[in-house]
């Protein structure tokens, strides 16, 4: 297992033992924290599109370990504007920093610049295909909360077509021997080629449009916002927000255990008032981004050994 | 007499035909296939691509860039065969197949043969192998996958040769047969 240099492009390149060692090594992060860690290091923080959660939580994991951040969180201030290729931009920044995040809304724009830049580079998004941080730090949250990511019922609710928190997710979890409930009208529903792979690594699932149906067997509901800006047709999307919605009624026929998750931001799907219910993980999920991140970005500059 | 005259050269053609037909084409078709084989015509030189599912046989017509081919090109579908059900044949006067090319048949062929004939007689007999790595020959179906919109090569890889199912290096979209484009 060598993390040193790597890049963090899509959770399928991770196996079962990579993914637990990432998630000890972020826990060791979070219960011993080294703050001078990164002393010296740049990460070069490329933001092409929007982004709240992802970009302040890698930042901040960062700055905790005394590195620097270089960069952008809008494309309209860079060269792109003036016809820059990314690969040219990659191969630009490479030189300034020690690592590089980056969130581009072309799919494939983060396997493409990991191929240009000879410094790590991590993926913070690429349009609906992957998201892994994101996966890995709900990993870590499901593990830190229940105990186990072993043999869970996971219900995902709201936009699987689109939501690459979900597709990501399904495929790091699947490694777990869990049972999977899909929640979602017909046409969000997870895409076959998911529940393909699903069939062939002989995990069990259920697909339903209805939100109680498998509400008493779930250990775990993970909760997704129905995205607008996925949408091609914004009929289409005022069809279904709003559609699903977790309230109090909802938690009457729940395990006492339930987590409910979400990726955040939220619209509408988890009513206010289940935030304050022990339910509710969500506000977690976020904080769990640092540790995460903070352990990726030392594994990757290799300033936590690969070997454990 | 006139007229008695001209029938007898007929014949004599139609029995010359006869003699040579059968020996040119039994170099590149069994014998039980000579039927078939009669619905398009032998080649001297070039190529004949056979077992091509009916289905992709304008494909394979497309990844040769026939329609632009200056010699003589016939093709035939939906022809029965044992082998693959319904199959189809390309042949190509005058033109030599390339490995490269040979690559690229076998991603919606994947069970052709390919004849290489010289004065029509098959010279060489090639099996395409059916590859793991596609590189550069076909374009990603998703519109906003990297490889649409800079300039990168495509890569894909062969997740499942019956049906072909391939999976994009970058955007890591799945595409079946029906959604595959030649670049």
């Amino acid at each position: 297992m060598e993390f040193k240099n790597r890049d963090i492009i899509s959770i399928n390149d991770f196996s079962k033992e990579e993914l637990l060692y990432i998630l000890k090594v972020a826990k060791q992060v979070e219960q011993k924290p080294k703050n001078n860690l990164l002393k010296g290091k740049i990460l070069a923080a490329l933001f092409f599109e929007p982004s709240t959660r992802t970009r302040l939580s890698f930042i901040s994991a960062m700055e905790q370990l005394s590195g620097t951040v270089i960069g952008f969180s809008t494309a309209t201030v860079t060269s792109i504007q003036k016809g820059e290729s990314l690969w040219d931009t990659i191969k630009m920044t490479q030189q300034y920093a020690d690592v590089i995040v980056i969130r581009n809304p072309l799919e494939g724009s983060a396997r493409l610049a990991a191929e240009a830049a000879s410094i790590p580079v991590i993926n913070g998004g690429d349009g609906s295909n992957q998201h892994p941080t994101q996966t890995m730090l709900d990993l870590y949250t499901i593990q830190k909360t229940k105990g186990t990511l072993e043999n869970l019922h996971v219900g995902f609710v709201g936009d699987l077509k689109y939501g690459r928190t979900v597709h990501s997710l399904v495929i790091a979890l699947s490694h777990f021997n869990p049972t999977f409930y899909f929640i979602a009208p017909d046409e969000l529903q997870i895409p076959e080629n998911y529940l393909d792979e699903l069939f062939q690594k002989k995990v069990k699932y259920y697909k339903t449009s209805d939100l109680m149906r498998f509400s008493k067997e779930l250990d775990v509901l993970y909760v997704t916002r129905i995205q607008k800006e996925r949408f091609p047709d914004l009929v289409e999307y005022e069809k279904f927000k709003g559609i699903y919605r977790i309230d109090q009624g909802y938690l009457q026929n729940v395990k006492k255990e339930l987590k409910i998750m979400h990726a955040l931001p939220r619209v509408d799907e988890i009513d206010k008032s289940i935030d304050k219910t022990p339910h509710a993980i969500y506000f977690e999920q976020a904080a769990n981004g640092i540790p995460v991140r903070k352990a990726l970005l030392a594994l990757v500059l290799g300033k936590i050994s690969s070997r454990n | 007499m006139a007229k008695r005259k001209s029938k007898k050269s007929s014949r004599k053609t139609k029995s010359k035909a006869a003699k040579i037909r059968p020996k040119k084409i039994s170099a590149f078709a069994p014998q039980d296939e000579l039927k078939r084989e009669l619905k398009i015509s032998a080649i001297d030189e070039g190529t004949v691509i056979d077992h091509i599912p009916s289905d992709s046989t304008f494909k394979v017509a497309e990844i040769l860039n026939l329609e632009n081919h200056k010699g003589i090109v016939s093709i035939a579908t939906n022809l029965q065969s044992k082998r693959i059900g319904k199959k189809g044949i390309v042949k190509v006067g005058g033109k030599s197949l390339t490995q490269e090319e040979v690559n690229k048949i076998a991603i919606v062929a994947p069970d052709a043969t390919v004849n290489i004939i010289k004065n029509y007689y098959v010279k060489e007999k090639i099996k395409v192998k059916s590859p793991d790595v596609i590189d550069n020959v076909v374009k990603c179906s998703n519109p906003v996958c990297v490889t649409n919109n800079e300039k990168v090569n495509t890569r894909f890889y062969v997740v499942k040769k019956d049906p072909l199912k391939i999976k994009c290096h970058y955007c890591e979209r799945g595409m079946g047969k029906e959604d595959i484009e030649i670049i």
